[in-house]
Parts: C-alpha cells; structure tokens; sequence
C-alpha cells in the first residue's frame, strides 16, 4: 500500500509464538529466511506450519514475539497492509471474477491502473494466457493452482506464501507443478515460504527445509544435509525412512568411532556423530543397507543372522523386511538393477553397509 | 468385436433411461397438483376475462363475447391502484433489503452459537397467520395504541394525527410482512461464502470496506435477487395491508380485484385486472433479472 518505503529484506520471525486456549501451537519460534530464497516449513499436521505462515500473511495474529521483514517490523500491520502474498491451499479463486480480473484484483486494488501488461505477462508466465476471459469454475485443478500462483506472484510481494499448494493434485501433475514452482521462483526471484506435509515436495523444491514439530522447529537446513544427517529421530523418519539400532561407544580409532552393535563391531565416523553420551541410537538408511547371502565373506560395517520376513516389489525397488536375531525388523531397499542376490521369504541374510552412511544420536533420543 | 461393443454401449445407456423414468415420476405429483390447482383456474380465468354481462343483467351472470376491450377498461380505471401498487411494493422491498441485509450479515458471520436461534427468530411470525399479524398491527398503529400515544405524548405528533390510514402504514405492514421472505435468501447465501476467500481479498491489499464491496456483496447478489422477487412479487399483489392498515386512499390493484370478485361481482374485470398485474410483474422481473446480470449465478 505505502509506496514511499519498499519493504524488503530477510523474513524474520523472533520468539513468535501463538496459543489457541490453552494448546500451543507455534512455541518460542525464532527463525530467519534469507531473502530470495524458497524456503519449506515441513510436518505432519498439526505441527504449527499453518499457523506459523497465517501469522507472516496477517490472518491470525502472534501471542507474542515479532515479525520483520528486512527492518521493518510487520507484527502489528493488517493482511492488506503487508507486501505479503498467499496461494492459499484451495485456491480461493474469487468464482464471480474472470481469470483476467482474479489477478488484477492485487494490483488494482493498490491503484494501479494499466494492469493488462502485468497480468499478460504473468498468463503467459504460468502459459494460461488464453483463458484469460474464463471463470475459475471452468478450470481444472492445475489450471486453478496457477491462476492462484500468478494471482500472487503479479503483485511481486516481498513474500510469497504456500499453504500446501499442491496437496489437492494428483501425482503426476504435482510432480510437474513442484518443477515448475521452482523455476517460476528462480525466474521472479521472490522470497518463497512452502509449507507442506509432503517431504518430497519440501525436498524437491526448497533450498531450506525446517522441520517442524509440536510448535518448534527440530532441524532446519538443506534437504541432502537434513536427510544424510538427522539430529532427532522424528526428522530421520519424517524424512524418509530410517532403521534404528541401540549401540555403544566401545573405542576411538583415528577418524572413526568402534561401536559395538548388537555384539557386532562397526565403524562409526566421528564427524557423523550427533550423540553426547556413548549409547547410541545407530540410524541407517534403508537404501543404505546391502543384502549379502549368509555364507558370503564380508569385511567392513555388517551384521549376520538376518531372515527375511517379507518381501514387496516397487518396481524401481524392492523392499525387505529382515528379522535379526534380536527380534527387530529391519527395513531394506534393494534397487532393481541385478545388483542384489535372488532371495526369497525365510532366506537367511547378512546386511552390509558403509560406515559414511550411519548417522548417530544419542541412546535416549526421540 | 463390434458386436460386443455395442452391447457394451447399450449397457452405458440403460441406466440414463432409468433416471429419466425416475426423473419424471418424481415430478408427476408437483405437475398434476399444478394441472388441477393452476392451469386450470388459469384457463377458466382467462376465459372469464373477455366475458360481458348477461342480457338478462343479473348479478353474477356473464357471457363470452370474447371483449378483449375487457383489458384496456379495466386498466384505464383502475391506473392509480397500479402505480401504486408497484410503488407501495418497490418501498417495501428497498425497506426489507435494508434490514435485511445487515440483519442477513450479522446471522451469517457473527451471530456464533446464536445462529440458529436468530434464524428461528426470523422465521417466528410465520407461526401465526398472516391476517392476525396485520391485524395487531393495526392496533398497535392504532389511534389509541401504544405508538401513536407516546409520539403525541414526545410532541413528536400533533394530538389529532394518526398513523393507520397512510402510505407509511401500509408500506410498513408489506415490509414487516414480507421481511423473512427477504431476510432467509440473503442469509442463504451469504452463509455459503467461502471466508478463505474474504481471506484471500485481504492477503490481495483489499481492507474491509473494499472486500465487502468486491467479493461478499457479490458474491451474495444471487440471494439480493431472489429475496427482492420474494418480497416484490407478493407484496405489488396484496391487498391485506392495504385494507387493514391504509385507507381507500392507499388501496392498491388487489383490494380492487378483491372487491370485483367478491362485492361488486364484475368477474370479467377482476379477470382481466389479474391478467394485467401477472403480466406486468413477469415484464419487470424479465427487466430487473437481466440488469441484475446474476442468471449464471443463481
């Protein structure tokens, strides 16, 4: 609205926190978004990711704490005061408006008058130019979810919000939208705040990804660094997937940590060591795990006494569910490339695996 | 191969046949209740339209002469009650739309856990009949009721004035009467508005005042539309608040054709009068419809 200061700069969320009665949903939040950047909250519903975006789009207002853009502090500031910009979950395309006006409606209401090149330019941004006269009734979800992008994007917010903005498309189109999404954002350069349940897209699309877990964020950091290295176990899993074995811290030896692992040694190296006491949560990743035939002779981080459970076909893959001898089911993924020995339900295995890919946290971590 | 196609094919279509059939028994009782209750009266009324009096000029006796005349006389003496009948009647539906809007609003977006028992409240004078609701009405108007007694007692009236036996009377009563006919389609519609979109005009720079004008009035239009027919169409054809709150002055075209049918006995001119006032409404709904722009909408 204010023309004569542009705010602009790092998002900034300081001690923000928000409490429906006595459920707390956004706890002690601090949190920094570096301008430019396609930034993903990521949990499980519930988590606060919702209430946490509301809060930076004005639509609920925090407990206490501080929102900022740049220096400019927005906290107090009203929805339709902030250079802020939603696509909101369902769209909420305004059904009694063209597509045409639906993405003016930011720019003409802050008094812009020749809208039709800037609304042109963003139709063929999103290549919907040619339903431009159409009403969102007439589209089709992925032509909806666009037209919500480019209703936005048009305005070149500081800040451009997702809620969940693929969640209604099936796979195949959300598969090709979250490309998409992420090359509109490399193209207009604004700040992108995504929020979602769905890791994949978070990883797919995001340079930063905050996990976030009952009102706090547990680990925040890039996606190959929150998934190779996990600090709590509700990341490891929400990530993907992660087997856990207890260990303990046995000896050092030069790079790497010995652990003993159910009776077995293995290495550890120090550098992925998250754990503050010597027992250990031992996390490995199921593609990580190799799967060996009992007899083969084997040097390096491994563990016998497996029989497989359970077998299922993924096409690319193949996961195994093998029972070790002190009754934990462990998961595996085998790549369907020949790499992997035939086996079959009941086969009794040795699972291998490199020490790089073992993470560890500590015994009583959650 | 074709033949197992077109098998195929005739399955798909079985079912259409069936909903078709359904369709039309689900329909049967609403036509035949309208064949026997509308289209007929409809037809005797038509046909009564052009009649004349007997030769034998009794009461109550009438021949067709197919007098099409019967129209343009009983317009030309009857053009006051007319004009204000649509004009009593437009009063009152600008009346009604500006309670009801806001009344609408407030049950639809804030009323919270009070939703219900406002809705119920709206739809309260509907359990008692319409006539004696009129008729309270003229005493509580009244030249001894409570009204008109503390107006003159604030000096607001002058101690010989009263309030029955005017347009603002009559007016009132057709508002009053009609006001749930306005309040419930309004509400209606404003209650399925999406508040995600009130959020989104908001989040696009638009305060309060510009959402409302932009997105929620709108979007409520299909229920302004209906809840004006509602109110108009009955209220340009009763005569029951004319005669019990107005006075000869402010009768309008159904107390003539009330008084035609069942004290004059001229049927033919009631007939006609009926005729004109039906087509005169459908005429102004075409216009007011197509100017509305809601037909997608509603």
């Amino acid at each position: 609205m204010s023309e004569k200061k542009k705010v602009e700069g790092d998002l900034r969320l300081d001690q923000v926190s928000k409490t429906f009665g006595d459920f707390v949903a956004v706890d002690d939040l601090s949190l920094v978004i570096p301008k430019g950047s396609f930034f993903a909250l990521l949990g499980p519903s519930g988590c606060g990711k919702t209430t946490t975006l509301r809060m930076i789009a004005g639509l609920e207002e925090p407990s206490s704490g501080k929102i900022l853009i740049g220096d400019t502090d927005i906290t107090e500031a009203k929805a339709y005061e902030r250079p802020v910009n939603t696509v909101f979950q369902n769209y909420a395309l305004f059904p009694h408006l063209t597509i045409f006006e639906n993405v003016a409606f930011g720019l003409r209401r802050r008094g812009i008058k020749d809208v039709n090149e800037a609304v042109e330019k963003v139709l063929n941004l999103v290549e919907l130019a040619h339903l431009k006269n159409r009403k969102p009734g007439q589209l089709s979800g992925g032509q909806q979810q666009r037209i919500a992008l480019a209703r936005a994007v048009v305005n070149r917010p500081a800040l451009l919000l997702l809620d969940e903005p693929l969640g209604a498309l099936d796979l195949k189109l959300r598969r090709q939208m979250q490309i998409e999404l992420k090359w509109i954002q490399t193209e207009v350069g604004i700040t992108f705040v995504h929020v979602t349940h769905d890791q994949e897209e978070a990883m797919t699309m995001a340079d930063t990804i905050a996990v976030m877990n009952n009102g706090r964020i547990e680990q925040m950091g890039s996606p190959a660094d929150l998934y190779e290295n996990p600090r709590t176990v509700f990341v490891a899993n929400f990530l993907g997937q992660s087997n856990f074995i207890d260990g303990e811290v046995e000896a050092s030896d030069g790079e790497n940590l010995v652990v003993s692992l159910k009776g077995s040694k293995i290495a550890l190296p120090k550098s992925r060591n998250n754990a503050k006491s010597s027992s250990l949560k031992l996390g490995i990743r199921p593609e990580k795990f190799r799967l060996h035939t009992a007899d083969e002779k084997l040097t390096g981080n491994f563990l016998k006494g497996g029989v497989i459970t359970d077998i299922s076909f993924f096409g690319v893959s193949t996961q195994y569910l093998v029972e070790m001898p002190w009754k934990q089911e462990l998961m595996v993924f085998e790549q369907n490339d020949g790499g992997a020995p035939d086996l079959e339900k009941g086969d009794a295995v040795t699972l291998s695996w490199e020490p790089q890919f073992t993470f560890a946290l500590d015994g009583d971590a959650k | 191969m074709s033949i197992a196609h077109t098998s195929s094919s005739e399955k798909v279509f079985a079912p259409a046949k069936k909903s078709h059939r359904t369709a039309y028994l689900l329909l049967a009782p609403g036509l035949v209740w309208l064949l026997i209750f509308f289209a007929f009266p409809l037809l005797n009324l038509a046909e009564t339209s052009t009649k004349t009096p007997a030769p034998s000029f009794e009461t109550g006796e009438f021949v067709q002469t197919f007098r099409f005349a019967n129209f343009i006389d009983s317009f030309s003496a009857n053009q006051e009650q007319f004009f204000r009948s649509f004009f009593y009647a437009l009063c009152a539906t600008v009346l009604a739309l500006a309670i009801s809007y806001p009344l609408a609003y407030a049950i639809a977006f804030r009323s919270g856990v009070w939703k219900n028992f406002m809705l119920v409240m709206v739809i309260a004078p509907f359990f008692t009949s319409f006539l004696l609701r009129t008729l309270a009405w003229k005493q509580i108007l009244g030249a001894e009721g409570p009204v008109v007694s503390v107006l003159q007692f604030l000096r607001i009236l002058p101690a010989d004035a009263t309030i029955t036996a005017t347009a603002f009377s009559v007016i009132m009563g057709l508002t009053y009467n009609f006001l749930p006919f306005m309040t419930l389609p309004i509400y209606a519609s404003l209650d399925r508005i999406d508040y995600r979109l009130l959020e989104a005009s908001g989040d696009l720079y638009a305060n309060s005042a510009t959402t409302f004008r932009k997105v929620t009035l709108p979007l409520s239009m299909p229920g302004v539309v209906a809840g004006t027919l509602l109110t108009f169409i009955p209220a340009s054809g009763d005569y029951i608040n004319a005669q019990l709150l107005g006075s000869p002055g402010n009768f309008m075209i159904g107390n003539v054709i009330n008084s035609r049918f069942f004290r004059v006995v001229d049927y033919p001119t009631a007939a006609s009068l009926s005729f004109i006032l039906m087509a005169s409404i459908l005429v102004l709904i075409v216009i007011y419809i197509r100017r509305a722009g809601t037909d997608e909408l509603v």
